[in-house]
């Protein structure tokens, strides 16, 4: 009966491994057992919430787009119309495409979901509940992140299918490119905390690092847009351009198992950007409570706090997702050379140079202030240089003039000759697209 | 520390199962009758003109390669960012070249119109 007592109260304080500790005794057998516990456990958490996922995504974005989305299956939310199509996809028939390596094929989409398991693991969930607390916890997530890449390649290059060729090179140029901005970034909070643990990270933020350093959240969050392949930057399943991408000739749930991939590996970043940037489980102290019996409650509170953080930011993809169109490839991948990895390595260069002259002595809220001096001194200078460059930019695309380009939109206008007594520098820039008389500027 | 990677070696034995475990459900749920004309290639409105094997846009390898020059790069700023606190004046200065280094790599892609989409 104490046992039962026991096994509940370390359930519900999210210490099972303490438990089997006290009752099997403490030897390597017993970790191995309890190491096989926490892979399955989480494992299969990590697999089921994307039936929750997928229904939430689905919702949100059905609402932004003023359509009402899943409401038949499993009452009027539609709650089970993950799990139908799930069997629907079960029930389907696997067909191998001629000509395709069987291999590799077949390899990617056990790989990619392989890729996408593997980070959890050093997920920190709560205080103590963690499958393993590496001392190189951000180190070995780009590591296994970067499988992915390698895995998107396997499959568009294994279909035998000149789309999925296609979509893979596009997706790797995109993930490839966008893993530098991502990992600069990731230096800043290791900088920070002076750790490459995770756990270590969160403990390290009395106040959460969102507050030093905006500019690399910002960074590290548009960078694990592209990594995921979400909207703007998911040009590389564009339908209307390249039918489906990488996974064009998957059916069943080998094509599901992509899809999987995808959701598990948006709510990791979502979680890892919780514990970078936003002080992981921690809530004022109460993730650390203690009950009087001796049981860690606390954690539950943490675990709490951090799924609350973590919904918050797969919201914010979701909403990215319900706003913004998709960009082009050029402009996808010059955005990241031309400006995420310039500004990234101009960040990471101040940020360093800056932490190295606060005193070991200042006091953490002066040593916020300052970084988040330096971070909004670095944005607005960003904000202002691209605002000139834009402008030069327009004015080089239109021949001096403003916004929009009349000469780009109106190219047949040379000859008309009253408009050319226009006043040469009259302020156009406002003029909206049609609708008004076409004013031909002096371009001569 | 061994303790440690026990569980990372635990998790990659473990972890084919799952993916595995449905798509082998697939295989035996599912109709499998297969024939030539349903396994030809998807694609939209024509037949597919020779080999997908092709040679490829050149761009993309480009990309690649600076990538792999800054990867490896980046590599070693994560054991001098854990170590911040230890660095003495040499090394930041050292790491400061560092840096000027990988920016001048960025700098010589771009005068070299590496980076133009083409």
């Amino acid at each position: 009966m104490n046992m039962i007592i026991d096994l509940l109260k370390s359930l519900i304080s999210l210490s099972l491994g303490d438990f089997i500790r006290r009752n099997f005794g403490t030897g390597p057998g017993t970790e191995l057992l309890i190491d096989i516990g926490g892979v399955v456990i989480l494992s299969t958490f990590c697999l089921l919430i994307v039936i929750f996922l997928i229904w939430l995504t689905r919702k949100l974005v059905a609402r932004m787009q003023d359509r009402i989305g899943p409401n038949r299956v499993g009452g009027r939310y539609g709650l089970l119309q993950t799990v139908a199509d799930v069997v629907k996809l079960l029930s389907k028939e696997l067909i191998h495409p001629s000509g395709a390596d069987w291999l590799s094929y077949n390899a990617a989409p056990i790989l990619t979901v392989m890729a996408a398991l593997l980070v959890w693991a050093v997920m920190p969930f709560a205080p103590g509940v963690i499958g393993v607390d590496l001392n190189i916890g951000v180190f070995y997530i780009m590591a296994i992140s970067s499988i992915s890449v390698v895995v998107l390649l396997l499959a568009g290059w294994g279909s035998n299918n000149k789309y999925a060729l296609l979509g893979a090179f596009r997706a790797v140029a995109q993930m490839v490119s966008y893993e530098v901005p991502m990992m600069l970034a990731l230096l800043v909070p290791v900088i920070l905390a002076r750790t490459m643990s995770t756990k270590g990270i969160i403990d390290a933020q009395n106040l959460p690092f969102i507050l030093f350093a905006p500019v690399s959240a910002l960074i590290f969050y548009i960078s694990t847009l592209a990594e995921t392949g979400r909207t703007p930057f998911d040009l590389l399943e564009a339908e209307s351009e390249i039918v489906a991408g990488f996974h064009i000739e998957y059916g069943g749930m080998k094509f599901g198992m992509f899809f999987l991939a995808e959701f598990v590996n948006t709510l990791f970043w979502s979680g890892m950007f919780v514990t970078l940037y936003l002080g992981g489980y921690r809530i004022f102290g109460l993730e650390n409570w203690v009950g009087g019996d001796g049981y860690p409650y606390g954690r539950l509170i943490g675990l709490i706090a951090f799924f609350a953080k973590t919904f918050f930011m797969y919201f914010v993809y979701d909403w990215i997702r319900g706003t913004l169109p998709r960009v082009r490839v050029d402009q996808i991948l010059n955005f990241n050379w031309k400006f995420m990895v310039p500004l990234s390595l101009v960040l990471i260069f101040f940020v360093a140079l800056v932490d190295k002259f606060i005193p070991d002595t200042a006091g953490t809220v002066t040593r916020m202030a300052i970084h988040l001096t330096l971070n909004l001194v670095i944005a607005a200078a960003t904000l202002e240089f691209l605002r000139r460059r834009g402008r030069q930019f327009r004015q080089e695309m239109s021949g001096g003039d403003g916004p929009g380009g009349r000469e780009t939109l109106y190219p047949d206008d040379h000859g008309h000759g009253a408009a050319h007594e226009a006043p040469a520098h009259s302020d156009h820039g406002d003029m909206p697209l049609g609708g008004r008389e076409p004013i031909a500027v002096p371009l001569h | 520390m061994q303790a440690d990677w026990q569980y990372i070696a635990v998790f990659v034995a473990l972890s084919p199962i799952f993916p595995l475990a449905p798509v082998v459900l697939n295989r035996l749920l599912g109709p499998h009758r297969p024939n030539p004309i349903k396994q030809q290639t998807y694609e939209c409105g024509v037949e597919t003109v020779g080999d997908t094997w092709i040679q490829f846009k050149v761009q993309y390898y480009i990309y690649a390669l600076v990538f792999v020059v800054f990867d490896i790069e980046a590599v070693f700023l994560f054991p001098i960012a854990a170590a911040y606190g230890q660095l003495d004046l040499f090394a930041i200065i050292a790491t400061v070249l560092f840096i000027f280094l990988l920016a001048d790599g960025l700098i010589y892609a771009w005068s070299r119109g590496v980076l133009e989409w083409v």
